[in-house]
């Protein structure tokens, strides 16, 4: 099934354009890099235009010390991966589709960074829900792809609905809509009785996007879309969005008890079971995604927290892992790139033939690990020191984050020891390394994890400071330092890597009893997911196999039905009102013609022959015709006639042509009496509507009018034909079009049947 | 005499609306006739019945019957004439075509 694709030495000219297209990227770095400075100290950038100012939304934008933070991951990430797929991609038949969803994926990011209007933010969320679909979806012509990306998007967009209703419940709880205007609201909202609302509904948002147990499986599966795109949305930006909304809501809905725990335990939640779970795979990516899983749970973890201590370790670790990940997912898809294989049993010994990547995996898995003099160990020591710090369920927080720690740091010596020190596969085939294009990205990250790592203070106030002191209003001096002293973080960073190697020691122990019981659970999200995907489908045609049965009687039933329930609900309370005691009485002409239609009428009804049938209803078309002519509307009477004469000569035409009427099956019993009593019930509906119309006095304003013009304006006497051919002309015209229309469609049908 | 005409109109409709649910298009079309005409008269009767008061303008006469709907009676009954002109060629086609006269065009399935 898999064709990889021929390893490549140089960058050849089919792939220019990637390395064009990366130039945009490249200028957004460039951009936030100027504003960097002036961010530092203080200063924020806001542009805002009104785009749809009745429904709050406006084109507002901002650039503060989160959004710098999350704005240089998304650009810096960017850069690397454009380029990176410019080799990676190099003669893929859609190269301009992938540039064009990747880019378009990126600028949506930045909007959902950089918007100060919720529903614009929205808008942005929304965008790279679509986007991810596509680019999961980009080799559309696998099963597994579109199956993923299907799964991606009714998680992700689901949990977009749910941010949607989370918004519009905020709105009517009076919140303003201006990110920028949240700060001092938040006791308003936190005290609202819609709280708990907007809280569920935001965090379902949040937890969909950025794969939180229960709904974290989608993650996994979604690396099968091409490499770059794993990189890039499933490691440092996509999946992070849910972790930018957390952070963005903080200081309006954070602090509660019930935020409090619930993200506590589900970040531990999730963060335990992303770490249990990376052991199980050969697959490197798949370990990946599920390190990444371990990453977002206790990034949320840690939003769980309202201290500095607990937000700093967010920030701190957004960054660590940004750098790391995308790194590693860089360097696993060179791997797959120039082997062929990503699977662990088949690797081996590549730090010969691939010493460039193998040092900036080092590097990557080094930082992972969380070994002292790389960034990693900074961030490690930040978050004990967080998790230590929760308000609620410190010690789970602690525990949760030290075994995902540990866990981490064997799954990180995996990644690096497996393919580029040890044997997997006795005789490889020679391989070479990859092209710059594809080293560059994993080792400038790989490097950053290290320099970071040396000048941690930099860090901190340039980067960590700006972005918590967005969104965490009480303004203590963050300062990240290389080493704190021997204290209880660094007891448990000790801790973490003996019982990182401990673990190493067991993997295939482990992974072997890991798999075997997850097997055994008996109901996963998965699975859930699964049935009830398929369950929604089998109903859904169900359903419309019900009400699509292709049955003409069945729909017009249903039509009619409809109408006389809509008209009755209106009408029959004022039935009574209006009921007349039935005397016989007016003009004895009018009784008799009046009895001469009823009676027509039940001729074609029940008429045994259809030559009766037609003459009953020639009956009906003459009573009627009468009818108008004995009140005082002659032209209409002719016209009736007339119409009337040629109707039932076109209906005799059908007669001759129709099969018997013996041939014709009766109807079963009870649908005719069904039949009959729908019918009854509209017929006796309309009788009280027409007597209810006729005791309403007539309202003679346009007919006044009329009468008073038809001679003087229009010269005409007869008044009816005054309005058909000079008032209402236009209504004539269009009338004359009908027929015409109809008419040229009948001729055309019968040519059409004489030819064939 | 409005009862009277009230009741004529709505059996007029309940057995135009009875034939419009049969199987074949004969009766539908038929069914379709008849409600054509109800609707015709519907129209009509929402000027009111007025006996001796046609709409010719003259000197003598100083009330009129409500023309309006007399207009807009015209116009239906020519429409409703050329849907069912097209009605009937439609299902002379469709007999062609599909070999029975059945609205759905196909014999009833036997019920499941």
């Amino acid at each position: 099934m898999k064709t990889p694709l021929p390893p490549i030495e140089r960058v050849p000219d089919c792939c220019r354009g990637g390395l064009v297209s990366s130039i945009l990227p490249l200028l957004l770095f460039g951009l936030l890099c100027l504003a960097w400075p002036r961010v530092v100290q203080g200063n924020i950038f806001a542009v805002q235009w009104a785009w749809v100012p009745s429904l709050d939304l406006d084109l507002a934008f901002r650039l503060d010390g989160l959004g710098l933070l999350f704005g240089l991951i998304i650009t810096m990430t960017g850069f690397f991966v454009s380029l990176y797929a410019s080799s990676y991609m190099a003669g893929h038949q859609q190269l301009g589709r992938f540039f064009f969803y990747l880019h378009g994926f990126m600028l949506a990011m930045l909007g959902i960074v950089l918007s100060d209007n919720l529903f614009l933010l929205f808008i942005f969320w929304e965008a790279t829900t679509i986007l991810s679909f596509l680019l999961i979806g980009f080799d559309h012509h696998k099963t597994a792809a579109r199956e993923s990306a299907r799964q991606a998007l009714l998680i992700t967009g689901g949990g977009g609905l749910f941010l949607l209703m989370g918004i519009l419940l905020l709105k009517i709880a009076g919140e303003s809509m201006t990110i920028s205007h949240w700060a001092a609201s938040g006791d308003m909202i936190r005290d609202h009785a819609l709280y708990p609302a907007v809280f569920i509904c935001i965090l379902m948002g949040a937890m969909t996007k950025s794969a939180q147990v229960p709904f974290h499986f989608w993650l996994p599966n979604a690396m099968t879309a091409p490499t770059p795109i794993s990189a890039f949305l499933h490691a440092a930006t996509m999946v992070k969005a849910g972790i930018y909304l957390l952070m963005r809501f903080h200081p309006l809905l954070g602090g509660t008890s019930l935020w409090m725990a619930t993200l506590v335990i589900i970040g531990g939640t999730t963060a335990l079971w992303g770490a249990i779970q990376a052991l199980g795979p050969c697959d490197l990516k798949r370990i990946l995604a599920y390190t990444t899983l371990m990453a977002l749970g206790v990034l949320t973890l840690f939003l769980g927290g309202r201290t500095v201590l607990s937000l700093t370790a967010a920030a701190t670790f957004l960054m660590v892992h940004a750098l790391y990940k995308a790194a590693l997912f860089l360097a696993v898809g060179s791997i797959d790139h120039q082997t062929g294989t990503r699977n662990l049993d088949h690797l081996g010994g590549l730090v010969k033939s691939m010493p460039l990547t193998a040092l900036a995996v080092a590097a990557a898995t080094m930082s992972m690990a969380g070994f002292p003099l790389f960034f990693g160990f900074i961030g490690k020591e930040i978050m004990y020191e967080g998790a230590l710090a929760e308000d609620m369920f410190p010690v789970f927080a602690t525990v949760a984050t030290l075994f995902a720690n540990s866990l981490m740091t064997a799954v990180a010596a995996i990644i690096f020891i497996t393919p580029f020190m040890g044997f997997g596969r006795q005789k490889m085939d020679p391989v070479k390394e990859a092209p710059w294009t594809m080293r560059l990205g994993p080792a400038v990250m790989g490097l950053l994890g290290i320099v970071f790592g040396i000048m941690p203070e930099w860090v901190s106030a340039h980067l960590i400071q700006p972005a918590v002191f967005s969104f965490q209003p009480d303004r203590e001096e963050i300062r990240l330092v290389f080493f704190h002293g021997i204290n209880l973080p660094l007891v448990l960073s000790i801790l973490t890597l003996t019982l990182g190697s401990v673990i190493y020691r067991y993997r295939t122990f482990l992974r072997h009893r890991m798999n075997t019981a997850i097997d055994r659970l008996w109901i996963t999200t998965p699975g859930l997911y699964q049935s009830g995907l398929d369950n929604f489908l089998r109903n859904a045609g169900i359903f419309t196999n019900t009400i699509q049965n292709g049955s003409l009687h069945f729909y017009l039933f249903i039509i009619i039905l409809t109408l006389v329930m809509a008209v009755g609900w209106v009408w029959l309370p004022h039935v009574p009102g209006i009921l007349i005691f039935p005397v016989i009485s007016g003009p004895l002409i009018a009784i008799g013609l009046f009895a001469f239609i009823l009676a027509s009428t039940g001729v074609v009804v029940f008429a045994k022959k259809r030559l009766s049938a037609i003459g009953g209803l020639g009956g009906v078309g003459a009573g009627v015709a009468l009818t108008f002519m004995i009140f005082g509307a002659p032209d209409i009477a002719l016209t009736q006639l007339l119409v009337e004469t040629l109707t039932l000569i076109f209906i005799s035409l059908v007669l001759l042509r129709l099969p018997p009427m013996d041939a014709v099956k009766k109807r079963s019993r009870s649908r005719t009496i069904r039949d009959a009593c729908l019918s009854l019930v509209a017929g006796l509906l309309l009788t009280t509507l027409m007597m209810g119309i006729l005791q309403v006095p007539l309202d003679r304003n346009l007919t006044a009018f009329f009468e008073a013009n038809s001679y003087i304006a229009a010269h005409g006497r007869n008044i009816v034909n005054v309005i058909l051919v000079d008032f209402r002309s236009l209504d004539t015209l269009g009338e004359i079009c009908v027929v015409v229309l109809a008419a040229w469609a009948s001729v055309t049908l019968i040519r059409r049947t004489k030819e064939g | 005499m409005e009862w009277l005409v009230s009741a004529c109109f709505g059996v007029m409709i309940a057995c135009g609306v009875y034939l419009v649910l049969r199987a074949r298009t004969f009766p539908v079309i038929l069914g379709l006739t008849l409600m054509g005409y109800a609707v015709n008269l519907f129209l009509f009767l929402t000027g009111r019945l007025h006996t001796n008061l046609p709409d010719i303008i003259s000197p003598d006469q100083t009330r009129y019957a409500d023309p309006l709907p007399q207009a807009l009676v015209l116009t239906a009954i020519v429409i409703g004439f050329a849907m069912i002109a097209f009605l009937v060629v439609l299902s002379l086609r469709a007999l062609g075509e599909l070999d029975t006269d059945h609205v759905d065009g196909q014999q009833e399935k036997p019920p499941a």
